[in-house]
């Protein structure tokens, strides 16, 4: 279970470094959204893995999940979301203003 | 509880929606409101200065560690009041310049801006302060664009795609924290991190220097600096006057996290902070040195002065010592104001002589003597001449940085030497190197506009002029940041959980 997670966080992160590196703003877009799930992967882990197990109190619990990654998660997505939808709407409007879909100022003037 | 103490983070939050609504109605009243919270926020931010203790607030009624508590102490307030003066500047240049109606919801944006900002000053927990840090992007990203224009878009995309990257590297950061103290809270963490296992002190160490990169990336320190040349080289004026603040967001966090959280005296860091951004430091100077000699448009020369003055506050701030952090502190009020000066006085450039090039001589332009006089004054200030703050400061840095003398105080002396000489080119070509030939511009330099530039040289005079008070004043606060125990105790934590 930890490998596995661990592999799945290690291989979103590497991809998306790779992707943002491209310097064209949709693969770049890609690859801030494949970072960002990386990270909400490696935030609920930071409660420790605890399968099965329920994160609010009950009588019949053998034992708890750490509730507050949870919620940090949470929070993590909202924004991530909020943050990639408003970097789309600016990489539409700099595809339309400049011609081009390029991320670096090198081009420009 | 204290409701005081979260105002300046609800009041420019609830009037930026009222601005929203009322904005197609009346831009009059749109401007009134950002008044208000401006004068509102200054007050707000004078009562947390005139308190003897730091002022907790706990979100939810929650106790410590696990509601998030704000807590207002003088740093914080410092930060507040220096936000607050600044905006009132930008506000009335904004509003003088024509500024606020060349793109849609300056103001709301503005307001949300300064949300963040107090937001960041106030909390006390380490994932708030995430938090915060995003709802002032969010609306930088929005002010960054206003005016709109196809290079402020493409310079907005990577300024944007810089700080998610940042935002990513925080979130990381802070599940390794949480994985090794289980708790978020600043003044928790500081407790916990002492007693922890061996086997942790590795993943401690990860995320300290992870945190210290994204503060970085907010505070534009060499390698991370890339995204500021374009972003404020391209901004409207005033956005950049503002922005001047937003870099020290980033040392901000740096001296609170490196009093409180990871001070010099904890084993498991040690001065691992201080010795990274040593070195940073002095390529920071260096960067903005040679950056103010090479650039060929104003706005990108006042962009690399920024850079540079970020270079010599975190070289004081990487020493940690109370003399260091005093400089740094006094330093960061110094600069924030100057750089704002300076790039209001851009903006006015651009406005009279339609363009800020360097290097193609422009028409003659109706103001050069007024504009050339501030624009004097405030690369005194920035380089660090006598008599303005900026000699004092830098002075203190100096003085500050004694025993590392041979290294800080090279780069120090050899970069204001170098922005100096910037500052000569780039004065000279604006307003000396002009193309005589040609008609010249008679648009009447705008009045109202020489109010927020008198007023950000009324204030480095009186920094200048009351650098004693200050400065003493300012030794008593970094006290209270090297031995936070009043500001531990205030949050009364629950322990034993």
């Amino acid at each position: 279970m930890e490998a596995l997670v661990a592999i799945l966080i290690g291989a979103m992160t590497a991809s998306g470094i790779y992707l943002m590196l491209r310097m064209r703003s949709f693969p770049m877009i890609l690859g801030l959204s494949l970072l960002s799930y990386a990270v909400n992967v490696f935030l609920f882990t930071a409660g420790r893995l605890a399968p099965g197990l329920p994160p609010i109190i009950d009588k019949a619990a053998a034992g708890y999940t750490d509730p507050l990654p949870q919620a940090l998660v949470l929070t993590a997505i909202v924004i991530s979301f909020a943050m990639t939808a408003v970097l789309v709407l600016m990489a539409i409007g700099s595809f339309l203003q400049t011609g081009d879909d390029r991320s670096d100022t090198d081009g420009a003037k | 509880m204290n409701h005081l103490v979260i105002s300046p983070i609800i009041l420019p939050a609830v009037m930026a929606g009222l601005t929203i609504l009322i904005a197609r109605r009346s831009i009059s009243l749109v401007r009134i409101l950002a008044t208000g919270t401006v004068i509102g926020l200054i007050a707000l931010a004078l009562y947390g200065l005139g308190q003897s203790q730091p002022i907790p607030y706990f979100l939810g009624s929650w106790p410590a560690p696990f509601g998030i508590v704000l807590v207002m102490d003088h740093l914080a307030s410092l930060m507040l009041l220096l936000v607050a003066c600044l905006s009132a500047v930008v506000l009335l240049y904004a509003y003088s310049s024509g500024w606020d109606q060349r793109g849609r919801h300056f103001y709301a944006l503005f307001q949300f801006q300064l949300m963040g900002l107090n937001g960041a000053f106030l909390t006390a927990d380490a994932f708030n302060l995430f938090v915060f840090f995003e709802v002032l992007l969010i609306a930088s990203y929005g002010l960054m664009v206003h005016g709109g224009g196809a290079e402020r878009m493409r310079a907005g995309v990577q300024y944007v795609a810089f700080n998610l990257v940042g935002s990513t590297l925080f979130l990381f950061a802070l599940a390794v924290i949480y994985n090794v103290t289980g708790t978020l809270n600043m003044a928790d963490i500081s407790e916990k991190l002492p007693l922890l296992a061996e086997g942790d002190a590795g993943l401690v160490r990860a995320a300290a220097v992870m945190l210290m990169m994204v503060f970085a990336v907010k505070g534009a320190l060499v390698p991370l600096q890339f995204w500021l040349p374009g972003t404020y080289s391209v901004t409207s004026g005033p956005v950049a006057a503002l922005f001047a603040v937003m870099t020290k967001v980033g040392a901000y966090a740096i001296i609170r996290f490196g009093t409180l959280v990871f001070p010099p005296s904890l084993a498991v860091t040690g001065t691992l902070w201080g010795d990274l951004l040593w070195i940073s430091a002095m390529a920071t100077i260096a960067v903005g040195a040679f950056g103010v000699l090479s650039a060929k448009r104003l706005q990108l020369t006042i962009s690399f002065a920024a850079i540079g003055s970020m270079g010599v506050v975190f070289l004081a701030v990487s020493d940690f010592t109370p003399a260091s952090t005093a400089a740094a502190l006094y330093y960061i009020i110094h600069s924030t104001l100057a750089t704002a000066l300076l790039f209001l006085l851009a903006d006015m450039v651009l406005t009279q002589r339609k363009t800020d090039d360097l290097v193609q001589p422009a028409p003659v332009f109706a103001g050069t003597g007024v504009i050339g006089a501030a624009f004097m004054l405030g690369a005194i200030a920035m380089v660090g001449l006598p008599p303005l703050s900026g000699f004092v400061a830098k002075f203190m840095v100096l003085d500050a940085l004694r025993d590392n003398a041979a290294w800080a105080w090279s780069a120090v002396l050899l970069g204001s030497l170098v922005t100096m000489v910037g500052f000569a080119r780039a004065g000279s070509a604006v307003f000396w190197n002009a193309d005589f030939d040609a008609p010249r511009l008679t648009k009447k330099i705008n009045g109202i506009s020489l109010i927020p530039i008198g007023a950000l040289i009324g204030m480095i005079l009186v920094l200048t002029i009351y650098a004693g008070p200050v400065s003493d004043w300012i030794t008593l606060l970094v006290q209270d940041l090297y031995d936070p125990s009043a500001y531990i105790l205030v949050q009364r934590l629950v322990t034993g959980y």
